[in-house]
């Protein structure tokens, strides 16, 4: 049975000029220690939908959804008060920036200290040895005087760690970590992209990954869901999407990757992400799809089959050539 | 091959840090000996993590600060201890383009009013409009339209913005150009864009691009020659090839070792690096890299290497053999 399962999940933001559909109909499922990663660019609705999940979107907000699962809770359906015990216990999350996601005003100890204290029924000093105990699971060098530092104290990839423990306390089922390691240099990504798929693999925790760099995606993930204006566009093995992206968007962004060219000049997809007011009518990525002929103009796509990694598309590629034009003709 | 246009030579830059009540002002060694050159039509990209010294070298190069310690020398001649001030000529010569497109353009000015500001200032001798003339000419440089000279800078997205910061940087007709980190703001689709324009407009304006960046498939893909910096310190520099090929330097080494591969079928072995960058405050005794370092000598701790070499320079006691190099 799957752990989270999500479908037709859509969110819309009352602005100022009118309603913004950040996420459209996406469907996301994660089995129990599964590892998956959210591919997107800004804008893709990527963070939103996983926030979503989580409660976490500000009044102005409207999530709906067919379908919104986790461990046999129907999340649409409970109180603040219900969820509050699910989140931050069973699923957490863990975002970009890890000086701005801690609180200046507390010490690291007492943060990590807190969710315990929240979930569990833990006396002082077994909250004290298990922080100590999470500081180290996460490679904190000398935990017991690090516990009683300050944010403003760490560098980034040490409150990174800090807040993969703090997200940890309680033995998560599913961690969602919203682009961990963007705000890193290199060298510490490596760890801490270590760390999280280390833990995800001994204890048995989901992991969600998500993140714009394709490279990371191609070195830790099994499962790769490309998102694109809010929609889910491919769904696929991460061996399989890199060989043989099904969707023109997924073969678009491959090809554009300075390592993958093979001319000095990079292949480039022209235009931009739509915004709210040129929402195309058919599918979202017609406009600047290279294959795009009238019925992607004016027809939206249905997801392809599990063969064509559910691509959202008219004419899915099979090793870079569109199919089913000739029926559509 | 041309002369070079900018030649540094132990470019040194240092700020002192107030030690409070009672201990001695500290020293932050941010740039710490770097020599280079930059040759028209020709890119060095300059590596390393945060806290290496690349934004500073790029202030120094820019002339925003002048070196502590030094040569500096644009377009044969030496810029003094006085840097470019009261010299419009020589700061004309190198422009600088930003990370960050939505900090660096002024919300207040219209993309032609932010194009022609350089003009105005600079060249006084030419008529308004001249100005606005060759100000249109280059919006349609960059790929931008006519009509987006009327506008401001929040109707444009990331991308359009960074071709505006990047006219505006060739408004004086520069030599040299200072890009740090152009596109790592940009979405991987709008960045293949900028990189496509800033390697035509090289090969069209003869142009030399000191190009900061920490991602190293760009690199790869722009740069001519590569310097990798550490604590502020070259470790090592050399042509793009070779240095990809067979990096020498142990840090080079976990650096590309630790860049993830758009390609999964590709495992490779990482070098993994423990620890993280020590203060430029309190280095450590001998190679600055040796705390962190796996291939580390009784050597290292004492006695701080010397760049050597020829073309192909790092700074290392016990280097990379170059067998094993060829198998990463």
């Amino acid at each position: 049975m799957a752990l989270l399962e999500i479908r037709n999940l859509s969110v819309e933001f009352a602005t100022h000029s009118g309603k913004f559909r950040a996420v459209d109909g996406v469907d996301v499922t994660v089995d129990e220690g599964e590892l998956l990663a959210i591919v997107g660019e800004s804008g893709s609705g990527k963070s939103v939908s996983m926030l979503a999940l989580m409660g976490l979107l500000p009044w102005t907000a409207t999530v709906t959804a067919d379908k919104l699962e986790f461990d046999g809770h129907d999340l649409r359906k409970i109180s603040a008060r219900a969820r509050r015990r699910i989140i931050g216990k069973d699923i957490s999350m863990i975002f970009q920036e890890p000086i701005s996601s801690l609180n200046p005003a507390f010490t690291i100890g007492w943060q990590i200290k807190e969710s315990l204290r929240k979930h569990t029924n833990m006396s002082r000093s077994q909250r004290q040895d298990r922080a100590v105990e999470l500081m180290r699971q996460v490679g904190i060098p000398a935990p017991e005087k690090r516990l009683q530092a300050y944010p403003h104290q760490l560098s980034g990839g040490m409150s990174q760690r800090a807040m993969i423990a703090m997200a940890l306390a309680n033995k998560p089922k599913l961690l969602i970590a919203d682009e961990p390691t963007t705000a890193l240099d290199v060298t510490i990504q490596a760890q801490i992209l270590e760390l999280l798929t280390d833990l995800q693999k001994n204890s048995g925790m989901a992991l969600v990954l998500i993140t714009h760099d394709m490279g990371v995606v191609a070195e830790t993930v099994q499962r790769v869901q490309v998102q694109y204006a809010g929609q889910r566009v491919e769904l696929q093995e991460v061996d399989g999407l890199f060989e043989n992206p099904h969707h023109p968007y997924t073969a678009a962004l491959l090809a554009a990757l300075p390592e993958r060219a093979t001319e000095k000049r990079l292949p480039t997809i022209p235009g931009v992400v739509p915004g709210q007011f040129d929402r195309p009518q058919g599918c979202l990525f017609s406009p600047r799809c290279s294959f795009a002929d009238a019925r992607c103009i004016a027809e939206r796509p249905t997801p392809a089959g599990h063969d064509l990694g559910y691509a959202l598309c008219h004419y899915p590629l099979i090793d870079g050539q569109p199919t089913g034009k000739e029926n559509a003709a | 091959m041309s002369e070079p246009i900018l030649t540094a030579k132990n470019l040194k830059r240092h700020y002192e840090v107030k030690g409070g009540f009672m201990k001695p002002n500290a020293i932050v060694r941010a740039l710490d000996g770097a020599s280079f050159s930059l040759t028209p039509g020709k890119t060095l990209a300059v590596v390393g993590e945060s806290g290496s010294g690349k934004s500073t070298l790029a202030r120094v190069v820019t002339m925003i600060e002048s070196p502590t310690e030094g040569e500096l020398t644009i377009g044969g001649r030496q810029i003094g201890p006085n840097g470019a001030a009261g010299d419009r000529d020589l700061r004309a010569m190198v422009q600088i383009v930003f990370q960050d497109p939505y900090g660096s353009l002024n919300p207040r000015q219209t993309i032609g009013q932010t194009l022609m500001e350089p003009l105005l200032l600079n060249r006084p001798d030419v008529s308004a409009q001249e100005r606005e003339k060759r100000a249109r000419e280059m919006l349609t440089m960059v790929g931008l339209r006519p009509e987006h000279f009327d506008r401001y800078p929040h109707m444009f997205s990331g991308g359009q913005r960074q071709r505006v910061a990047v006219a505006r940087a060739l408004m004086l007709e520069p030599k040299i150009l200072v890009l740090d980190e152009p596109v790592s703001a940009l979405d991987l689709s709008i960045q293949s864009q900028v990189l496509n324009l800033l390697m035509d407009l090289q090969e069209r304006m003869d142009l030399a691009y000191l190009f900061i960046s920490h991602d190293l498939s760009v690199v790869r893909h722009i740069a001519d020659e590569v310097l990798v910096l550490y604590l502020g310190q070259p470790v090592e520099i050399g042509p793009k090839e070779v240095l990809f090929e067979e990096p020498r330097h142990p840090y080079t080494k976990a650096l590309l070792s630790a860049t993830p591969v758009a390609d999964p079928l590709m495992r490779k072995e990482r070098i993994k690096l423990t620890g993280e960058l020590p203060s430029p405050m309190n280095k450590p005794d001998g190679c600055s890299f040796n705390p962190r370092c796996w291939r580390k000598l009784d050597i290292c701790t004492s006695v701080e290497p010397e760049l050597q070499g020829q073309g192909h320079c790092f700074a290392c006691h016990n280097p990379v053999p170059e067998d094993e190099t060829a198998a990463a």
